[in-house]
């Protein structure tokens, strides 16, 4: 499989709150809420680093998962993102000027 | 003749013989001009504690009063942004607002209904480009601090409001105004009313908390998450623009104000003891 590459969205508002991860997508207004997986995977998509990447440094090495499961929970993860224009998503590194800054704290 | 204030300069409206009322809801009046007496004799019974002839008007709102039928053919509210300005339609009425030049127009019957529906969107515009928020909600004012008490319809806000006590001055049954004020917010009363069917006090007070509402079998006030929090009120927000960039404000002012303001769950048993518990 092509190796994925992940960005946040510069059209999406975002804040860390008590330490959980809200996205609301401003396209549907659909609110998210990120769990502390999801939070490692966001934080992360600075559209250089794949996503097998992602999940073998930061997740695997934060939380006891397989990472072939992790891996595929991850995909599935920022595929519904994606969906909501949350996420960009690309095959090859994605130019720094579609993704956003990190979340407000 | 009035003059307009828009922050950068005065706009001057037109000489003639048409009627004007300043509603002044949330220290932000609007003035309503129209040629209809009748019309405008219903705006001050409809408005009337709110109606301030001595404040500057931060927007100006062209009423033209057309006999009573269908104005539009959206049967639910619909607002967009089109051509620079919101549109806003529904059956009864047909608006556009231009936040640039803070002017707009509406045209409807000769009642209070589409009026009513149209300054809340517009206070609504408003509020959310100063990262304030309307909130379905009742409030009300004791002890020189202000508390809002969110939740969906049935939940018990008409409940509480009616068991509001001496000391204390309600706000509103039903759409509360909030705007920041240096690292706080600002409670209004409005007259937005609901099963109440009075219009609140026009005062205003430092907001000291916002509960969420739930009806139980014992009185008691609970602590909720941040992220429960902004969950939470973003379900009580009036906001009716399908509109990318205000819609990540509107999130941004929810997420602003639980950050700067205590949010608590309030069960109560809906008799007038509950109030013991909001001081």
């Amino acid at each position: 499989m092509n190796p994925v590459y992940i960005a946040r969205s510069k059209d999406i508002a975002a804040r860390n709150l008590g330490g959980e991860t809200m996205i609301m997508s401003p396209r549907d207004s659909t609110l998210f809420n990120l769990n502390d997986v999801g939070t490692v995977i966001w934080e992360a998509a600075d559209g250089q680093t794949s996503l097998e990447e992602i999940v073998e440094r930061e997740v695997c090495t934060e939380f006891d998962v397989e990472p072939a499961e992790a891996l595929k929970d991850a995909e599935n993860f920022v595929c519904e993102l994606a969906a909501h224009g949350i996420l960009l998503l690309a095959d090859q590194p994605i130019a720094l000027s579609s993704a956003t800054n990190k979340e407000h704290s | 003749m009035t003059a307009v204030r828009n922050g950068r300069d005065e706009i001057e409206m037109a000489e003639s013989s048409a009627h004007e009322i300043n509603i002044d809801i949330g220290g932000v009046p609007i003035l309503v001009r129209t040629e209809s007496r009748e019309f405008y004799q219903i705006l001050q019974n409809r408005f009337g504690r709110f109606v301030n002839a001595a404040a500057s008007p931060v927007f100006a709102l062209e009423a033209d009063v057309v006999p009573i039928g269908k104005i539009t053919y959206e049967e639910e509210l619909r607002v967009r942004f089109a051509g620079g300005r919101w549109v806003l339609q529904r059956g009864d009425f047909y608006a556009e607002i231009d936040l640039a030049s803070c002017r707009g127009m509406i045209r409807q019957a000769a009642n209070p209904y589409g009026i009513d529906a149209a300054l809340r969107i517009v206070h609504s515009l408003l509020l959310a480009q100063q990262g304030g928020l309307l909130v379905h909600a009742a409030s009300a004012v004791r002890n020189v601090r202000a508390f809002v008490f969110a939740g969906v319809s049935g939940v018990g806000k008409t409940t509480l409001a009616r068991l509001t006590p001496p000391d204390a001055a309600l706000l509103t049954d039903e759409i509360s105004y909030l705007r920041r004020n240096g690292d706080g917010y600002i409670a209004y009363g409005t007259p937005f009313a609901g099963e109440l069917g009075e219009p609140g006090e026009n005062v205003r007070a430092p907001l000291a908390a916002l509960y969420l509402l739930a009806q139980g079998s014992e009185n008691k006030i609970e602590p909720v998450e941040q992220a429960q929090a902004v969950r939470s009120l973003l379900a009580n927000v009036l906001f009716f623009a399908d509109d990318p960039e205000l819609v990540a404000r509107v999130f941004d002012s929810a997420c602003e104000l639980v950050e700067r303001v205590p949010v608590r769950r309030l069960t109560f048993v809906p008799d007038y003891r509950v109030w013991e518990l909001i001081v």
